[in-house]
């Protein structure tokens, strides 16, 4: 046996093959070059998609600012706690987003770090570990944080304008920002090392999905159980000032999120402290030196078993053959598209793993309404059919996001095999319905579910509870056409993992399109609601006229929002030449 | 059979296949060869539906492929150069879905699907997943899957990459016996040999355009001088057969 011995460089030397490895830069610069080509890329309707972009960005950038800065402003004008509020506030919206960069981060890692497309060139070349690692981190830096920023944005925006925080202010934003996007990249990107080198190769993939859904669920129930709304209502502690103390207290000492948050704050406060930039800047330094560490332990061997290759048998379900003999009378080739979605979907366990971070959502959903206070003293039969009503728009939010989940990634996932599905005599439109309807189903019976739960709680009448199954029918179909008219619009038919879809350029478009399609439908039935609400208070009887008139344009609204897109899904595919 | 009328694809400014007539009539297994980026590809592509032409027209089994786009491709088998197909579904369970596409399935569809398994050695992974195939068995369920409908034209792009020889030497036995049944397959490859033993006809395709097409003799007669495939090939197509290599490797 031959021993080896480890040859330590002096400070300040480089070893010899870092010398003579390419530089970082020489390692990135296929991204950067790609980044910089892609604007002047030719792509069919580029500049409808800016556009639409644009619009919805702009539209929902000054929706979070005008919010926000309205809020700050009454904030403002309460002496003693106003700044107090609204550094927790800001704390508490940090402290989400840094789960959400973990979580994102862990999934980008297992893209950029192991299965990649350059990694066979890259492992291959002589480049050194530090700056594969270096290359790699700044990658899955740049793809998992770039939403967080774009939300960001207008939130310390809004900070900044309304407590003055003068022209350094954007500066000191992103001296605290810059560390607290890099920190939860570096232990992402670690989290994700260790698990490729725990768990039995071919499942890694498998394995990461649900560890990823676990704690995703784990975040949502922390955060239930923690019950912010507390602090929304002063009148819950004993007395102003154990209400005060409980704002001064720190919610989590020692997150990023706190640290960066009483930066921001203590400049606005024009009493800049200096330690929470200290704490945030060195965590992030100590982080990506382990970080670093652990990548030159066992990235080589991880790399190694993520490389393998994946499941081999599957279990013969009958569920596939009741469905089937279920389906005949649609035709062969309806039955055959069905059939394939459900296999796709039930085995891809990165799919089917986010089934449980929508039942944590539903139980969080219906435990939320539960404990409403709406049935105390002073609650009106007006305030009890109208928080019902307000139940819809939450809803439709966790609509929207399962949508995005599930039905909005199915054309994108569709990309490698197109050449099939264009060879055969198969209708796009026929594709895109079957997609339709295997989303939309399981969709609907689950918001049915959920509104007819939460209705029975909170002992609504008759009326608001057909309004409610109205509008959540149609909003379904509505965010499922949406979704798949945006999955055509935003395709992502390269990506090397499917967790990744969802959060893409195009998903973040598709929620905020699905945002404002909930806003409108509401404000359209608002005032159909609120006729029938005061009518019962005054015992008149509506006029028909006007209830028609809300109900119906809503349900216009969301039958052109279900057709449309998938009219324009249906065009952009048989376009598509792949 | 296949008629292809002034065929022309373009790409911005650049032309992929520049005004190709071509006439396959049925029983005939024809090649198409070329060197790399010659258009081969872009033209099956048209043919299987997946790219629109710029201008032309294309007839499968005397139907045209723009005016009536599911019949003309309810008689077409195509198999693309990458294997990309759903990993998530077992071998067996992926011939079944493409004969679904063609309206096809009962007994018949189990029988063929388990026969072509069966010759390209495929039937101990019927139930298993596609993810865990490696390339070559991918190749050869495609080839299955374009067979399953029993197509009258089948069009092939490069259809002996990543075989072994046995599979290779049972597609070239299949292909053959296909059209002496009357149908008729377009297959391009680089392998010279493969179109030589295999082809009725062949056509040279060169910066989007044929450069030649006859039987093998036809070009031999045509690059005068005779020779193999190989040697015609590069007359026709002007390349260069090799540099000098020391010379490149001592650049």
């Amino acid at each position: 046996m031959t021993s080896r011995t480890l040859e330590i460089p002096a400070i300040g030397v480089a070893p010899k093959e870092m010398r003579d490895s390419p530089s970082l830069r020489h390692v990135l610069s296929p991204k950067i070059i790609s980044a910089r080509a892609r604007p002047l890329g030719k792509t069919e309707n580029k500049s409808g998609r800016i556009v639409l972009f644009t619009l919805i960005g702009g539209v929902f950038w000054l929706f979070v600012f005008g919010l926000l800065y309205r809020l700050l402003r009454y904030f403002h004008g309460i002496p003693e706690i106003g700044a107090l509020l609204a550094g927790k506030l800001l704390g508490v919206m940090l402290v989400s987003l840094f789960g959400i960069l973990i979580l994102s981060n862990v999934v980008t890692a297992l893209s950029s770090f192991f299965l990649a497309k350059d990694l066979d060139l890259l492992v291959a070349a002589p480049v050194d570990w530090l700056r594969l690692y270096g290359a790699k981190l700044l990658e899955t830096t740049v793809h998992s944080s770039w939403m967080v920023v774009l939300i960001a944005t207008p939130v310390l925006t809004a900070y900044g304008i309304s407590y003055e925080g003068g022209f350094l202010f954007p500066l000191v934003a992103v001296v605290a920002m810059l560390p607290f996007l890099f920190i939860p990249a570096a232990i992402g990107s670690a989290i994700t090392l260790l698990l490729v080198n725990i768990f039995p190769a071919r499942r890694t993939r498998d394995i990461l999905s649900v560890i990823a859904v676990l704690s995703a669920a784990g975040v949502v129930l922390v955060l239930r159980l923690v019950r912010p709304e507390r602090l929304a209502r002063p009148e819950g502690f004993r007395s102003l000032v154990g209400f005060i103390s409980a704002l001064r207290t720190p919610t989590s000492p020692w997150m990023p999120s706190e640290w960066a948050a009483q930066g921001i704050m203590s400049w606005l406060g024009k009493d800049p402290e200096m330690l929470p930039f200290y704490l945030l800047w060195s965590t992030a330094a100590v982080a990506i030196v382990f970080g670093a560490l652990l990548h030159r332990w066992l990235y080589t061997r991880g790399f190694s078993k993520a490389q393998e290759s994946g499941e081999r048998l599957v279990r013969q379900g009958g569920a596939g053959r009741v469905v089937g003999r279920l389906l005949t009378p649609w035709g062969v080739m309806r039955r055959e598209l069905v059939l394939k979605e459900m296999r796709l979907f039930f085995r891809d366990t990165t799919q089917w793993s986010q089934l449980i971070l929508l039942t944590v959502l539903v139980v969080v959903y219906v435990f939320n309404i539960k404990f409403l206070p709406i049935h105390g003293e002073g609650v009106t039969f007006f305030l009890a059919n109208i928080i019902p009503f307000v139940n819809l728009i939450l809803a439709g939010f966790v609509l929207a996001s399962i949508a995005a989940r599930f039905i909005f990634p199915g054309i994108s996932l569709e990309g490698r095999t197109l050449w099939l599905l264009r060879s055969s005599p198969l209708e796009m439109r026929q594709l895109l319905w079957s997609k339709f309807w295997v989303g939309t189903i399981p969709l609907l019976v689950l918001a049915l579910v959920l509104v007819f739960a939460t209705d029975v709680l909170l002992e609504v009448s008759g009326f608001m509870m057909a309004v409610s199954v109205f509008t959540i029918t149609m909003m379904t179909f509505a965010i499922a056409g949406l979704a798949l008219g945006f999955g055509a619009l935003f395709p992502k038919f390269n990506t090397e993992n499917a967790a990744q879809i969802p959060t893409s350029f195009g998903g973040l478009v598709l929620m905020m399109a699905s945002v404002a399609l909930i806003a409108l439908v509401i404000m359209i039935e608002a005032r159909p609601v609120y006729l029938y609400a005061a009518s019962n208070l005054l015992h008149t009887k509506p006029t028909v006229a006007g209830l028609w008139l809300g109900f119906g344009g809503a349900g216009l609204l969301c039958l052109a929002a279900t057709f449309v897109p998938i009219r324009i899904a249906v065009k952009r595919m048989k376009e598509l030449e792949r | 059979m296949i008629e292809l009328k002034s065929l022309t694809k373009k790409y911005g400014s650049f032309t992929a296949v520049d005004s190709i007539d071509l006439s396959v009539p049925d029983g005939e297994l024809f090649g198409f060869l070329g060197p790399n980026g010659a258009g081969k590809t872009t033209t099956l592509r048209m043919i299987a539906g997946i790219l629109q032409p710029t201008s032309g027209t294309i007839h499968l089994a005397g139907i045209d492929l723009a005016k009536d786009p599911l019949a003309a491709k309810s008689k077409l088998g195509f198999i693309p150069d990458r294997p990309f197909i759903y990993d998530k579904l077992t071998g067996a369970e992926f011939l079944r879905f493409v004969a679904g596409l063609y309206g096809q399935d009962g007994d018949k569809v189990e029988h063929r699907g388990r026969e072509l398994m069966a010759l390209f050695d495929l039937e101990d992974w019927a139930d298993e997943l596609v993810e865990s195939y490696s390339h070559g068995m991918r190749q050869k369920l495609i080839i299955s899957s374009a067979f399953i409908h029993r197509p009258e034209v089948i069009v092939v792009d490069e259809p002996m990459v990543g075989l072994d020889p046995k599979a290779a030497r049972i597609l070239k036995d299949l292909f053959r016996e296909y059209v002496r049944r009357g149908h008729t397959i377009m297959m391009s490859t680089h392998t010279l040999e493969v179109a030589e033993a295999l082809c009725d006809r062949v056509a040279i395709i060169q910066h989007g355009k044929i450069r030649s097409v006859g039987t093998i003799q036809d070009l031999r007669d045509e690059a005068t001088g005779g020779g193999g495939l190989e040697e015609i090939f590069l007359k026709l197509t002007g390349e260069r057969a090799a540099r000098d290599a020391m010379e490149v490797l001592d650049a």
